[in-house]
């Protein structure tokens, strides 16, 4: 009998030894990949840069994902405007929409939500990309050619996605700014002016600064999670498929963990 | 025979509980066209990967020209694949990039020439692989299996390589068209003053290109002589890849 079943013919619970073995082992050899190549990463990059390619891929994965971000953000503030105004329309505070809209963006919501859609967006489209390469032997013909697939496919990426996404949240919170003051307007009746001037007091530097501060972070983890399962990829479209799952999935939960760390660190210090 | 150009001491290599090599020795000789034959699953891919650092032994050595490839790392491996071509089984063309773009891009990676120098480079294999400037523009989307190796194959010439390493040339493509590979594979030895090795489990290919077959099976070297020996040896699996082709032809 596989040890996937029970006696009774049930499937085994998940918490079965031998499957947390292999689930731990799975973990630690991902770790394990991630740092290797990370440390790749750092040795190619004292060499040379694909100054071109880095622009192509800032392009790709930053400017063509701004839609999809503002968005995001735009309805996120909506729904912010919305849910603050009710909840606090009971106390008086409907007029304190504004503040609570965009220091929930700035802070928290805005960096995390971008960061979200683009770990599934160029998370996966990466992973898909460099995935097909594997699988087809380019990734081979290339090392095979006496070039380096970090040079040319890794770290354009890494740095792309670094440097875009800081880029791509203000612009979203922006957005999300926008949305809320569309609701503030249309729907609560709160003047245009009085919104922007209660949101412009509510904002710090720091308050901005301790939102953004977080996402070069989360642009390193998309790449550099799409890139490894992508490179790593084995065994035609399917492999192809798993990969990007993976990818997308374990970005995404990096992401919600490294937020949390981070908020802690940035409070700690003089940003937060 | 005079120094070999790639040569394989001991090399053994398993992936996991499967031993794919189990302590081969083979030597190429300098201007051959050396076959490596065998069954699919036998080892012959990893075989020729183990000849410019595309994998590592797990033990023994590998030389190519006298350096001891096995001992370098990852990126200390360029210079030597400059004069070791490869062509991929399927071609592993880069698929977004024009047949210009694939063939120049070793050109423009390794060397100091100009635009004009690498698009005349590129005009001059593509002629030796029997294509012309027409094709620069297309994408390897719109090729046809046999034109995706031949544009492949020249890529792998651009950089004038000393040795070629050809990875089931004829695979999947039509008894004409696996001809013509054949052919561009004899020729293309002579015509730069390369060696080849050429990994195929298709018997009429081998014969055709060999000037000596090594047979794999069980992970050694069963049989290594010429196609005439070949014909004559004792070895029962080689026979039966022999009765195999006499039965098709």
């Amino acid at each position: 009998m596989s040890e996937a079943s029970a006696p009774d013919g049930r499937p085994a619970p998940f918490w079965t030894l031998p499957r947390l073995r292999r689930w731990f082992r799975k973990v630690v050899s991902h770790l394990g990949g991630l740092g290797l190549l990370a440390w790749s990463i750092v040795r190619e990059g004292r060499r040379r840069w694909e100054g071109g390619e880095i622009l192509r891929q800032m392009d790709a994965l930053g400017v063509q994902s701004i839609s999809v971000a503002n968005l995001t953000c735009l309805f996120t503030g909506m729904v912010l405007a919305l849910q603050t105004a009710h909840s606090l329309a009971e106390f008086g505070g409907k007029l304190f929409v504004g503040r609570a809209v965009i220091l929930s963006l700035a802070r928290e919501l805005g960096p995390v939500l971008t960061a979200l859609m683009l770990a599934a967006r160029c998370g996966a489209g990466i992973t898909a990309e460099l995935g097909t390469m594997a699988v087809t032997e380019q990734v081979d013909a290339l090392r095979a050619l006496g070039s380096s697939p970090i040079r040319k496919l890794v770290l354009p990426r890494v740095v792309a996605l670094t440097v875009m996404l800081p880029v791509l949240t203000l612009i979203a919170i922006f957005h999300g700014m926008l949305g809320g003051l569309f609701i503030a307007v249309f729907e609560l009746k709160i003047g245009a002016s009085f919104y922007l001037s209660t949101t412009l007091q509510a904002l710090s530097f720091n308050d901005l600064m301790h939102g953004l501060c977080k996402t070069p972070f989360f642009g390193l983890e998309i790449a550099l999670i799409g890139c490894y399962n992508g490179l790593s990829a084995t065994g035609g479209a399917d492999g192809v498929g798993r990969a990007t799952t993976v990818a997308v999935v374990v970005a995404s939960i990096t992401i919600l963990i490294t937020d949390f760390f981070l908020s802690k660190l940035f409070i700690a210090l003089p940003i937060g | 025979m005079s120094e070999p150009v790639v040569e394989l001491r001991a090399v053994s290599k398993a992936f996991g509980e499967k031993v794919v090599l189990d302590a081969v020795d083979l030597a190429v000789a300098r201007g051959e066209v050396l076959v490596i034959l065998g069954g699919s699953g036998s080892g012959k891919s990893v075989t020729l990967r183990h000849m410019n650092g595309l994998t590592q032994p797990d033990a023994g050595s590998v030389f190519v020209e006298g350096v001891e490839v096995s001992r370098l790392a990852e990126e200390e491996l360029g210079e030597v694949r400059r004069k070791v071509g490869m062509l991929f089984q399927m071609g592993a063309l880069f698929d977004s990039m024009t047949v210009f773009e694939n063939v120049a891009f070793a050109l423009f990676e390794h060397t100091k020439m100009t635009g004009e120098e690498i698009a005349a480079r590129v005009t001059e294999v593509l002629g030796f692989v029997d294509l012309g400037p027409d094709v620069l523009p297309l994408l390897p989307s719109s090729l046809s299996g046999g034109m995706k190796k031949r544009v492949s194959l020249a890529r792998t010439i651009a950089l004038k390589p000393d040795v070629l390493l050809y990875d089931e040339p004829t695979t999947g493509l039509d008894p004409v068209t696996a001809m013509t590979i054949n052919r561009l594979i004899v020729d293309l030895n002579s015509r730069l003053a390369t060696t080849s090795v050429v990994v195929t489990h298709d018997i009429a290919s081998a014969l055709f290109v060999a000037d000596r077959i090594a047979f794999l099976e069980k992970g050694r070297f069963a049989f290594v002589g010429t196609p005439g020996e070949a014909r004559s040896s004792d070895v029962a699996a080689l026979r039966a890849f022999l009765a195999a082709e006499e039965a098709g032809a």
